[in-house]
């Protein structure tokens, strides 16, 4: 049995994504949106409770949250930075910003900070390409970033603490 | 230089509220939309010439006609916001700053092709302007500019529901993008040999790109011939045109068609910034052949004028290189953008984008023969049409116009 369980306010969404679409099925994306949203990440429990939520098999829920990058499968630090390493930003100056926020962390792409506050991902285009460069923290779009910008969102992030 | 058809409101403040929209000419089309029959609506569509804004510059009118007429089953309009092409952003111009251009346009093209349930697929990424586009259309339903009738009066239910994607490049693609819809991995489709419309949970849908549909209350409103006066005569009216990389002014400015690219660098774009002179530009998002500062001299800005000089205009996103950057540099980044997002349902693309990033990490690493740039064009050319869906080809048309036409930036990186 399953230990994951929507909250009330969660299983409302869920419920009114269901009467959207022709069949249930569409609503695995917005399912796994729901678990992310509550629980930060989508663990192997919750997608036992999605596949018994759309009428799916367990593998069939992970064959899908194993596809889409966004779906983060372990859990993760308390601020996302998703770096954009693609073209644009890589010709506006990524690598540095990448090389400093490695520098002022301690830490690479992958990775999660000790004290468990930040998470480093490197990831393709974003769309913000007239932005370069550019990252998303904790899913906020920051464009046309420099040093001090990044410092200061850092700085920010630390004393939300 | 600039023709606002799309981004007319874009500079208003609150432009993206319902009360601004209204005051600034939102919903103005619907009225006469509904003195005209669905046919009426598409052939003026076809007429307007109004191409696919996507990518690909398909005709969108006689894409609508190959919706089953006297069907028994619900058709669907399903609108592409999945926006993952590198060096295109425009259609987040559309969800931040005119969403309800969007909703009326959905009201029109569902009027037309008889669909009563349109949704929307964005990136999963854009949450932000998901939100605002969320605000907006639970602003149409309370209104009752959506929903069971439309605008409180017009006998036609249209529902309008966002469907958020989980990050995947290939979900732009218009199968792979229903395959997703229906709770599935992206994976595209086989084509059919026919035309036909396409088939979500079998039931008839039409596919059309975010600034396709946005373009389209303004040709209800004005005609076809108050849109072909823009344009050239087979590419007619506008494009949001989008400029990145070192120029002065990177952003997304609306143009006609037939525009020559390097006044669209130096005068809106701004030119290259200090310091920096060009070297080449990727046209039109990623996937499309790369062009040489001489061959950028030459070009216009039209599908027929880019096909001629052998790349093509895609979403018109253009991406600026300089001349102080790596051709292999940036073909190395490109190759692992793709590597990273083959779905991996066709073996050329699947294993081909691993072996060219690969070779291409050897030739940075001073580690690579003249037979390696070789192996990477053989591969190229093995990605070429033999595969479902158009993303290895495109793969093929980048980096083989990269690795052709820089072919000494390439050599010097070469042992010995």
């Amino acid at each position: 049995m399953s230990t994951f369980k929507y909250s009330p306010e969660n299983e409302a969404k869920f419920q009114e994504y269901v009467s959207r679409y022709p069949k249930i099925d569409s609503c695995m994306l917005p399912a796994l949106w729901l678990v992310q949203e509550q629980e930060g990440w989508v663990s192997p429990e919750s997608m036992v409770y999605v596949a018994d939520k759309i009428g799916k098999t367990p593998i069939q829920v992970y064959e899908v949250a194993t596809f889409y990058t966004m779906f983060n499968l372990k859990p993760i630090g308390k601020h996302h930075i998703e770096l954009c390493k693609t073209i644009s930003c890589m010709l506006c100056g990524s690598r540095e910003l990448k090389k400093h926020i490695k520098d002022t962390l301690g830490i690479d792409a992958g990775q999660t900070s000790q004290d468990g506050l930040f998470t480093l991902s490197e990831v393709e285009c974003l769309g913000a390409c007239g932005g370069a460069p550019m990252f998303a923290l904790n899913g906020v779009y920051h464009e046309k970033l420099t040093i001090e910008k990044v410092d200061k969102l850092i700085k920010e992030c630390k004393n939300d603490n | 230089m600039i023709t606002k058809i799309v981004s007319k409101n874009f500079d208003i403040p609150d432009s993206h509220k319902l009360e601004v929209a209204l005051a600034n000419g939102r919903y103005s089309s619907i009225d006469k939309l509904f003195t005209m029959t669905p046919d009426e609506v598409t052939a003026e569509v076809t007429a307007s010439g109004l191409r696919g804004k996507g990518g690909g510059g398909a005709a969108c009118g006689p894409k609508w006609e190959l919706m089953p007429k006297n069907d028994p089953r619900p058709a669907y309009l399903i609108v592409n916001g999945d926006e993952s092409e590198p060096g295109t952003f425009k259609d987040r111009q559309i969800f931040q700053y005119d969403p309800h251009l969007l909703i009326e346009g959905i009201i029109c093209t569902c009027y037309a092709i008889n669909a009563h349930h349109a949704y929307i697929y964005i990136r999963g990424e854009y949450k932000f302007f998901i939100d605002r586009l969320n605000v907006a259309i639970k602003e149409a339903y309370q209104a009752g500019i959506i929903g069971d009738k439309i605008m409180n009066k017009y006998d036609f239910k249209v529902d309008i529901t966002v469907h958020r994607g989980g990050g995947a490049y290939i979900c732009g693609e218009k199968s792979a993008l229903i395959e997703s819809l229906e709770g599935k991995r992206g994976h595209p489709r086989l084509k059919p040999h026919g035309k036909e419309c396409e088939w979500f949970f079998d039931n008839p849908a039409t596919v059309n790109n975010v600034e396709t549909i946005a373009s389209v209350p303004n040709i209800v409103e004005n005609g076809a011939i108050g849109y072909t006066k823009y344009g050239t005569e087979k590419s007619p009216g506008t494009m949001l045109f989008a400029i990145s990389g070192p120029v002065k002014n990177p952003g997304v400015y609306e143009m006609a068609y037939g525009n020559k690219m390097i006044d669209f660098l130096n005068i809106l774009g701004g030119g290259m910034i200090e310091g920096k002179k060009l070297k080449a530009i990727i046209p039109g998002g990623s996937s499309c052949p790369i062009l040489t500062a001489d061959e950028v001299q030459k070009a216009v800005l039209d599908y027929e004028s880019m096909w001629d000089i052998g790349s093509t205009l895609g979403t018109g996103g253009m991406i600026v290189i300089d001349e102080d950057t790596s051709m292999v540099d940036v073909a190395k980044n490109i190759i692992e953008f793709y590597h990273h997002e083959s779905c991996g349902q066709c073996t050329p693309c699947r294993e081909g984008t691993g072996w060219i990033d690969k070779i291409l990490k050897k030739v940075l690493n001073g580690d690579a023969s003249n037979e390696d740039l070789k192996t990477i064009l053989d591969v190229c050319d093995t990605m070429n049409g033999k595969t479902v869906c158009v993303f290895a080809p495109a793969v093929k048309d980048i980096i083989s116009s990269i690795v052709k036409k820089f072919p000494q930036e390439f050599k010097t990186y070469l042992k010995n």
